[in-house]
């Protein structure tokens, strides 16, 4: 076991994965030479040679649909959008393109291509980088989005997307790079796609969150559980698509409430399409209504306004109480 | 502008003919003229409503079959919905075209033993995905070719840009075909770009670049070929101009050509610029033409099709429950909870 920052462990599922399968490439802008602009492929172009790690040119669709092809051919490109606020420029090779070339085909191509890219409010980035756009994939058939909060997921969540045969966008929440350290194995090992875990068992509130709102919720849980002597579960989704139901609707048949957490905007968020599901299943089991705690609908805000814009250990405090007290 | 055959079939002054054998000079007829009957039979099943999206691709014969033609059934194909002919060429079936085109299940399903990728909608995202195939050619030390078909509008995109600009950072082995028929749907190519010509863009990207007539299969041939050899030896890719004519609406969903271009220019590209008419008046000139060969190839077409439209009729149209089975590797557990939704709906009104 090593200790390691969430960048670090990014780095290392690459490194470790290209290892054993040359056909594993890696290409975006910066990535190469500077290592990326966070340096989350630092040290691979030296390791591996330019013919595995590409400073590609500055163009985004260029980026994603060349990969398109090459997964398509037999390649596992990892491809980095520099930032995901970036990413519309993409969005047709992507939605249209990567994910909708198996079903196009009728399984005759699969596009095995990896979009990592670094989103999340906080670290004071010049406007339209930080945006949190994931619920657009969890729109989008044919692709998957998956979402760590801490190190040792980040690097098996990594590894299992390099490794599944569909096309996964791998979100990064920025300000989680360095701000947490975790043993972390050496070696490969995963952690599966499409499975949720359960950071802390309680009986009396659900709350579901993901990046990182699992740390601002922890904090939030252990104000209201010191204040009202009262049992919180949280969820960490890691998945947003497919998203993990089953542990969900475990969780809610204990504790009727549900808190939904994301910094991305309201409408039609990811909260949104799981309390449709809880609806659909749950409804009977639900002592109050479930509450969602975003950031309101408005772009993303002037970088010193985004911390009190973005969801805070209050205003999560502030849902889980008003689940409680319905 | 590249020409080696006059709009009467006869050799320019100075220009000298491909080297290619009688057969293969009739076998290129042949398959100009099967797309020709393809062409007008689909138009014809299209308005009997047998047939669903198709654009007619006829007045481009040179250039989908001319570029086939040089290339190898190795190399990969990465066409527009404009360029079935060059599909065709490449190896996909008359009834899969047409699955396609009704929208059946499986019209895609292209056999794992065509190097193609199903025809592309979105405007000149291929060329990006051609730029991709190339570079991998070169990261695999691969002797394939990658070639992609669009029209002059789709010169105006970002990814047109964006394709030719990897493909020659990479010195990618790709062919970038510009089927240069004047219009996009309605819109001239004056109102498309201030350039001059769209050969004159390969310039910027520091690949090669070449006009030439589209209507002659032989410089299509030439130009496709010497694009073929470079880009096999490690020079990168070519942009090649193919100035051309659709000879009919840009699809068959109401398009009325009369409403932006006048009737004396289709005429003027139908009687005087016929690729086909062009051609055959060179095979005459060798001797190598008759009229029962031509009513041969044209019955042997027809039968084709005719076979291919019944068995696409009888196939079965596809299940919402089988489609769901394409979006993932494996279903995840939404999907199947919804498939059991879908099987459900079966027998209910």
């Amino acid at each position: 076991m090593a200790v390691m920052t969430m960048i670090q462990a990014i780095t290392d599922a690459m490194r470790v994965e290209m290892e054993r399968d040359e056909n594993i490439i890696v290409l975006g802008e910066d990535v190469g030479v500077n290592g990326g602009v966070f340096r989350a492929t630092d040290g691979l172009q030296e390791k591996f040679g330019e013919n595995r790690v590409f400073d590609t040119p500055l163009a985004e669709s260029g980026i994603v649909g060349t990969a398109v092809t090459m997964a398509a051919l037999g390649m596992r490109p990892i491809a980095e959008i520099q930032f995901g606020g970036f990413v519309y420029e993409c969005m047709d090779q992507i939605a249209t393109q990567a994910g909708r070339l198996r079903f196009r085909t009728g399984g005759r191509f699969q596009v095995p291509l990896v979009v990592r890219t670094p989103y999340g409010g906080g670290a004071k980035t010049p406007e339209m980088h930080s945006d949190s756009f994931e619920a657009y994939f969890l729109h989008t058939p044919g692709v998957k989005v998956v979402v760590p909060s801490n190190p040792y997921d980040a690097k098996g969540l990594l590894i299992s997307a390099i490794r599944d045969n569909d096309p996964v966008i791998f979100y990064e929440n920025m300000p989680l790079y360095r701000s947490v350290k975790q043993e972390v194995p050496e070696d490969a090992y995963t952690v599966p796609i499409g499975k949720a875990n359960v950071v802390k068992e309680g009986t009396d509130v659900t709350v579901i969150a993901y990046g990182n709102m699992v740390r601002l919720s922890q904090d939030a849980i252990a104000a209201v559980e010191k204040e009202r002597g009262v049992n919180i579960e949280l969820i960490d989704l890691r998945t947003i698509s497919p998203l993990d139901m089953d542990t969900i609707f475990e969780s809610v048949d204990k504790t009727g409430r549900v808190v939904v957490v994301h910094e991305a905007v309201r409408t039609g968020g990811v909260g949104a399409e799981i309390i449709a599901r809880i609806n659909e299943e749950k409804i009977l089991k639900l002592e109050a209504p479930c509450v969602r705690v975003t950031a309101p609908d408005t772009p993303y805000p002037p970088t010193l306004v985004e911390d009190k814009w973005l969801p805070s250990k209050g205003r999560i405090a502030a849902g889980i109480k008003k689940v409680l007290d319905f | 502008m590249l020409q080696i055959l006059d709009t009467e079939g006869k050799l320019v002054k100075g220009q000298k003919a491909p080297n290619l054998s009688d057969d293969e000079l009739k076998d290129i007829y042949r398959w100009m003229l099967r797309l020709r009957v393809y062409d007008a039979l689909s138009i014809k099943l299209n308005r009997q409503g047998r047939l669903g999206f198709y654009a007619p691709l006829g007045g481009q014969e040179a250039c989908q079959i001319g570029s086939m033609a040089a290339l190898r059934k190795t190399d990969w194909l990465f066409p527009s919905y404009r360029d079935l002919g060059a599909s065709l060429y490449h190896g996909w079936s008359i009834k899969d075209t047409y699955l396609w085109s009704r929208g059946q299940i499986n019209g895609m399903k292209i056999p794992d033993d065509v190097n193609l990728f199903p025809p592309q909608i979105i405007i000149a995202s291929q060329c990006i995905h051609a730029a991709g195939a190339g570079w991998k050619f070169n990261l695999k030390n691969e002797d394939h070719v990658a070639i992609t078909f669009f029209g002059d509008g789709a010169t105006s995109q970002g990814d047109f840009h964006e394709g030719l600009n990897f493909a020659a950072v990479y010195n990618a082995p790709v062919i970038f075909f510009n089927q240069n028929n004047g219009y996009a749907i309605s819109v001239p190519l004056h109102k498309q770009t201030k350039s001059e010509t769209i050969a004159q863009k390969a310039l910027a990207y520091g690949m090669k670049g070449i006009r030439i007539d589209g209507n002659d299969i032989l410089a299509v041939y030439k130009a496709v070929s010497e694009a073929a050899e470079r880009a096999r030896n490690g020079e990168g890719p070519t942009l090649i101009e193919a100035v051309t004519y659709r000879l009919g609406p840009h699809s068959m969903s109401g398009d009325d050509p009369t409403r932006y271009r006048p009737k004396s220019e289709e005429e003027e590209w139908k009687e005087g610029k016929d690729p086909v008419t062009r051609f055959r008046l060179y095979l005459e000139s060798k001797n190598l033409w008759t009229e029962e060969w031509e009513n041969e190839i044209e019955k042997e077409m027809k039968d084709e099709i005719s076979v291919a439209i019944k068995e696409v009729q009888k196939a079965p149209i596809g299940e919402v429950e089988e489609i769901m089975e394409y979006v993932y590797e494996e279903m995840p557990v939404e999907l199947k909870k919804q498939h059991a939704e879908v099987l459900s709906w079966k027998g209910a009104k």
